[in-house]
C-alpha cells in the first residue's frame, strides 16, 4: 500500500492544453511506482480565470466540480483535497461541506492568506469536525514575500496548529524549494503537524533530518508535480529504514490522519 | 554499466550532507548499482585556489578504481595550462570549472582560452549551472546561476570543444540547444539530474524533441540521492538500447 499524500491534476478550464496527458503520465507512474491512492487537489482553474494562489469562489468550485469528476473516474485510485480560498469565509465552509459529503477525504489550504491569520480559524474547526486533515501550502522559510502567493512558513502553520492541537495539519512538499531545515526545526515540538515529502528536492541529509525532527510517525509521503523524485525519496528510505518504519510513511501515517475508510485497506 | 558523470567528494560549505566520504559515495553507488562516478572535490570549488583540491582527488581516485578524477581547473590563475595538462595525463574524463564560483566571467576571456585549451588537449570542460536549488541556499551564497548565454558563448568560440553541462533544467537545455546549429549542439552533453520526470515530463519530452545521444547519466551526489536519476530512466517509456545509451554509452561519445 502506497498513498501519495500530495497529488494535483488538472482540467479543460486551465491554461494547459496538455491536461489529459499530464493527468494520464500521472496515473501512469503511478501505476509503475505502485501508488495505491493518489490523494489530489485542484487550484481553481490554474490561473486561467483567477491566481492559482487566489482562486476566486467560482473557480474554486469549478476546480472542485473537476476533481469530484475524476474520484468518481477513478474511485479506487484518487481521493481528493477539497481546496478553499479563506477570504471568502461562507464560501469556504460551504464548499468544505458540500466536497466532504461527496466523498472527498482532506482540505487543502494554498497560500490564499497566511496560515496563522485568524480567518483559517472556522477551517480548522470545520477540519476537527468532519476529522479530516488540512494540507497547508508551505514556503520553507520564507525571508519575504513573493509574488503570486501569500506563502506560508512552517512557523505560520504551527502557530496554526498549536491553536488547534485536535486537528492534523500537513506540512505540504518539504522539498518543494526553501529552506528545509528551518521548517523540520520549527515542527519537532508540534505534534499534530506531519511533514509531507513531496517536491522536487532530493537533497542529500533532508530524509534524515526529517527523521530526527518529526520522528517516523509524523512523515507521510508524496510527490506534487515531480513523481520522480518522489520515488527517489522512497527507495532511499527503503534503505534508511527498518520494514515497520517505511510501512508508517508508505500508508500508515496516512491512514491515521485521514477519516476512517478513506483509503481501500485501511 | 552506469557511469555518473556528475558526484563530488568532500564536505559542502552551505550545509550538512551525509556520505561525503569516498568510503561513503562507494557504498552509495553500490546501493544505486552505479558502477563508475566522475569526482570532483567539492570543498575545493569554493577556495581561492580550486586546484588545491586536485592532488586529493587523484590520489583517492587510485585506490578506488570505480572513482574517475574530474580536476578543477581556474583559468585566472597562473600555471593553469598545467593543471591541464596534468588532467590529461591522469586519464582525468573531463575537467570542470564554474566561472561564477571562481568570480570569472562565465564567457568572458579567461573561460574562452580555457575552452580552447580543453579542445587542444582534446580534453571535456564541465560546467554545473547549479549545485543547489536557488530557493534553499544558504543566506550568505550569493553565486549567480550559469547562464544559457554564455553556454552558446563558448561552444561557438571553439570548433572542436565538448562540453558537459549538469544540474540544466528543461528549459536552459532547449534554449541551448536550439539556440545552437545542430553541429554546436552535438558537442553538448547533459546530465540528467534536474530534469523533470512525470507528470510534466520533461525529460521524455527533451528525449523526443532532441534526441536521447545528448543525455548521460549523472546524479549530483551526494548533495543529491542518487535515486533521483535512476527513477527518471525508471519513469521512461524508451527502448533497452536508449536507456543503455543514457546511462553509460553516450558519455563514451564525449571523452573520445
Amino acid at each position: 500500500m502506497l498513498v501519495d499524500v500530495h497529488a494535483h491534476f488538472y482540467h479543460e478550464r486551465t491554461p494547459r492544453a496538455d491536461w489529459r496527458e499530464r493527468n494520464e503520465s500521472r496515473l501512469t507512474a503511478g501505476a509503475k511506482i505502485g501508488i495505491s491512492v493518489h490523494v489530489a487537489s485542484i487550484l481553481g482553474t490554474f490561473g486561467l480565470t483567477s491566481p492559482t494562489y487566489f482562486p476566486s469562489p467560482r473557480d474554486v468550485t469549478v476546480g472542485n466540480d473537476a476533481l469530484l469528476a475524476l474520484q468518481r473516474a477513478h474511485p479506487d485510485r484518487i481521493r481528493g483535497y477539497v481546496c478553499v480560498n479563506p477570504n471568502y469565509t461562507a464560501h469556504a465552509r460551504d464548499e468544505i461541506v458540500r466536497c466532504l459529503d461527496a466523498g472527498m477525504i482532506g482540505i487543502k489550504l494554498a497560500a490564499s492568506r497566511r496560515a496563522d491569520d485568524r480567518l483559517l480559524d472556522p477551517i480548522a474547526g470545520l477540519a476537527l469536525e468532519r476529522r479530516v486533515p488540512v494540507l497547508q501550502h508551505i514556503w520553507q522559510h520564507r525571508r519575504r514575500d513573493w509574488p503570486g502567493q501569500e506563502a506560508s512558513d512552517a512557523t505560520e502553520l504551527c502557530t496554526l496548529a498549536r491553536r488547534h492541537p485536535d486537528v492534523a495539519f500537513i506540512l505540504a512538499h518539504i522539498g518543494g524549494g526553501g529552506d528545509w531545515l528551518h521548517s523540520l526545526h520549527a515542527v519537532a515540538d508540534v505534534p499534530n503537524v506531519y511533514v509531507d515529502l513531496s517536491g522536487s528536492g532530493v537533497d542529500g541529509g533532508m530524509l534524515e533530518a526529517c527523521r530526527e525532527s518529526a520522528g517516523v510517525n509524523r512523515l507521510l509521503w508524496g510527490s506534487d508535480i515531480t513523481m520522480d523524485t518522489g520515488w527517489a525519496k522512497l527507495r532511499y528510505l527503503e534503505s534508511l529504514l527498518s520494514k515497520d518504519e517505511i510501512a508508517l510513511v508508505r500508508w500508515k501515517n496516512a491512514a491515521r490522519i485521514f477519516p476512517p475508510g478513506a483509503f481501500p485497506t485501511d | 554499466m552506469r557511469i555518473d558523470c556528475n558526484a563530488f567528494l568532500g564536505a559542502y560549505p552551505w550545509r550538512k550532507v551525509p556520505g561525503t566520504s569516498p568510503d561513503a559515495l562507494v557504498q552509495a553507488l553500490e546501493r544505486t548499482q552505479i558502477d563508475v562516478a566522475w569526482v570532483t572535490h567539492l570543498p575545493s570549488l569554493f577556495w581561492r585556489d580550486p586546484t588545491e583540491g586536485n592532488a586529493w582527488l587523484y590520489e583517492t581516485a587510485r585506490k578506488e578504481k570505480r572513482l574517475k578524477p574530474v580536476p578543477s581547473v581556474h583559468p585566472g590563475l597562473a600555471q593553469w595550462e598545467q593543471v591541464l595538462a596534468d588532467a590529461a595525463n591522469a586519464g582525468a574524463p573531463a575537467v570542470r570549472c564554474d566561472p561564477l564560483y571562481l568570480g570569472i566571467e562565465p564567457a568572458g576571456g579567461q573561460m574562452r582560452v580555457l575552452t580552447a585549451a580543453c579542445s587542444a588537449a582534446r580534453i571535456p570542460l564541465t560546467l554545473a549551472v547549479r549545485l543547489e536549488d536557488g530557493r534553499q541556499r544558504h543566506p550568505n551564497d550569493h553565486v549567480a546561476e550559469l547562464p544559457a548565454a554564455a553556454v552558446r558563448a563558448l561552444i561557438r568560440s571553439d570548433a572542436d570543444v565538448r562540453l558537459l553541462v549538469t544540474h540544466a533544467d528543461r528549459g536552459f537545455i532547449e534554449e541551448v540547444h536550439f539556440g545552437s546549429t545542430p553541429e554546436e549542439a552535438r558537442r553538448i552533453w547533459w546530465d540528467i539530474c534536474w530534469i523533470w520526470g512525470p507528470p510534466e515530463d520533461h525529460l521524455a519530452t527533451l528525449l523526443e524533441t532532441i534526441g536521447s545521444e545528448r543525455f548521460v547519466f549523472g546524479t549530483g551526489q551526494p548533495l543529491r540521492l542518487p535515486e533521483s536519476s535512476i527513477a527518471k530512466l525508471d519513469l521512461l517509456d524508451v527502448k533497452r538500447e536508449v536507456r543503455d545509451a543514457i546511462e553509460s554509452k553516450n558519455v563514451q561519445g564525449l571523452i573520445v
